[in-house]
């Protein structure tokens, strides 16, 4: 069977180790690591052969326990982090032809700044906490290529709105709103640039349950009217069952299952997603 | 490819890695779909009915055997073989599946619902708002319910309101999980009616009935499921 759709963003097998590695670890026999910790160099390998493809307008969901790799695999594809190995390619970036990772980080910063949103589950990493709401919003313009200060004004503006933000607190900096507020600020300067792709990284987690409930409801519209292809981290599987088309789920660093997302929660194989989807209440 | 679902030798069982066990839950299963065809599926509970169904729409991963469906989009395809992808749009526009609970996004009221599934059929805005309204009122749901969240609706209007997005997608194949199930005699009528209608249409569908003598003399062929064995009942 022929493809019969591109993906937006394909990722190929991605890793990332914080340590040098050494002899004992490098060795391919599983028992060399405990988990995915070298116990003699002390290396952590945080991204093994990673792998998966997003297609346009798709919700992919990945899933998985604190330290399974999750934050460290989107930090790697919003280049917070060196990846230590891997391809990635986006369709529209260089007809999808160039190995992101291998680009200079002058072109790093085009395809974040032009072609990525992230949202971070912690907003002191996305935003400028001490700035004003919409000046964080025009601070992702500008590095777009923007200079037209009355343009950043208005489009600043009706993100806010978007969000539900109310625009005669524009001018007022994240560190006076709630933390329900401060994540939808991060959303809207996320999606200033509207970006191809939107990376999630735990965005309701910490939040109450109608905060939460009026976050969701956001990205769902904006998947809905944007057409966004979005990157969804959550250890959450209610978020993940109400939002994403596919997951995948992740231990120790890698991928050990992928599906669609009914079927990982309806018929898991491996033996800890079976535990996972169990503990849901 | 002739048929519209071929399942041939089909079987499932599930491996529950905390009890160290195999489920077994259905093995050796035959059918064949024609185009327009409408089968019905009775058993006790438990006997591996809606594990069929799950298999055919991807919520179960298939053990044994294959299931081809031909698609109009991708020509006949294995479900097995077929990829998340070719999945997801085949269950947006070829495959439905209406089962007894209503699993949507919560706080969406019926009508963004049903105008949802529209326009993923590609309609337009408008368009897609007079056809909800339109298929609100065909399955009796009234006015008063359209702007309302479907988790304070009763089980009857539930089911209703599913069958209705299931049905505004037109799918060329629609699997039925017990949807009479629980229902109240009124509402199994409704039910029945609108099935009528869905043969009149020309709808192919596999459906699995409790009480399958409602049914009777609609159903082309009917299976009866024991222990996960399949045999023609009628």
């Amino acid at each position: 069977m022929t493809e019969f759709e591109v993906p937006v963003l394909s990722i190929k097998n991605l890793n990332k180790q914080f340590g040098p590695g050494c002899d004992h670890c490098r060795n391919p026999e599983p028992m060399a690591l405990i988990k995915n910790y070298c116990s003699v160099c002390g290396t952590v390998y945080a991204c093994r052969d990673v792998s998966f493809d997003v297609y346009p307008g798709e919700v992919l969901g990945i899933v998985g326990e604190s330290g399974s790799g999750k934050s460290t695999l989107m930090q790697c594809l919003y280049f917070d982090q060196e990846t230590t190995s891997g391809e990635g390619y986006i369709s529209s970036y260089q007809n999808g032809l160039k190995n992101l990772f291998e680009e200079s980080s002058q072109q790093k910063r085009y395809i974040r700044n032009h072609l990525m949103g992230k949202v971070y589950q912690n907003p002191l990493l996305g935003l400028k906490i001490d700035f004003s709401s919409i000046g964080n919003i025009a601070e992702k313009l500008i590095a777009a290529g923007s200079r037209n200060v009355g343009m950043m004004e208005a489009r600043g503006s009706e993100l806010l709105s978007k969000v539900n933000i109310p625009v005669h607190r524009r001018k007022e900096a994240p560190k006076n709103f709630s933390g329900g507020m401060q994540q939808r600020v991060q959303i809207a300067k996320a999606l200033s640039n509207q970006p191809p792709i939107l990376l999630l990284d735990e965005v309701t987690t910490g939040l109450d349950l109608s905060v939460q409930a009026s976050v969701l409801d956001l990205i769902k519209s904006l998947q809905r009217e944007m057409n966004i292809s979005i990157v969804l981290v959550s250890h959450d599987l209610g978020v993940i069952r109400m939002l994403a088309d596919r997951t995948l789920v992740m231990l120790e660093g890698q991928v050990i299952e992928q599906g669609l997302t009914d079927q990982i929660l309806e018929d898991p194989q491996a033996p800890f997603t079976q535990s996972l989807v169990h503990s849901l209440l | 490819m002739e048929n519209l679902l071929e399942i041939r030798d089909l079987s499932k069982s599930f491996i529950l890695h905390n009890l160290g066990k195999n489920i077994h839950a259905v093995s050796g299963i035959d059918i064949s779909l024609k185009e327009g065809d409408f089968i019905g599926i009775t058993g006790k509970s438990g006997s591996g009915k809606s594990t069929i169904l799950k298999c055919i729409y991807g919520t179960y991963m298939l053990g044994q055997g294959s299931i081809w469906y031909n698609s109009k989009k991708f020509g006949p395809i294995n479900i097995r073989e077929a990829t998340n992808r070719q999945m997801i749009y085949l269950r947006k526009h070829e495959i439905g599946y209406v089962s007894q609970f209503l699993n949507v996004m919560p706080r969406t009221t019926a009508r963004q619902l049903v105008k949802q599934a529209i326009l993923e059929m590609g309609r337009d805005q408008e368009q897609a708002e007079i056809e909800t309204e339109k298929i609100l009122s065909h399955f009796e749901l009234g006015p008063e319910l359209w702007d309302s969240y479907p988790a304070t609706f009763s089980g009857g209007e539930k089911l209703r309101l599913n069958i209705a997005r299931a049905m505004v997608k037109k799918p060329r194949l629609l699997l039925l999980d017990e949807p009479t199930a629980s229902l109240d005699y009124e509402s199994k009528i409704k039910v029945k009616i609108l099935i009528e209608q869905l043969i009149h249409e020309g709808t192919t569908m596999l459906g699995i009935f409790h009480d399958l003598e409602f049914m009777n003399n609609l159903c082309d062929r009917e299976y009866n499921m024991q222990n996960g064995v399949f045999t023609l009942a009628h």
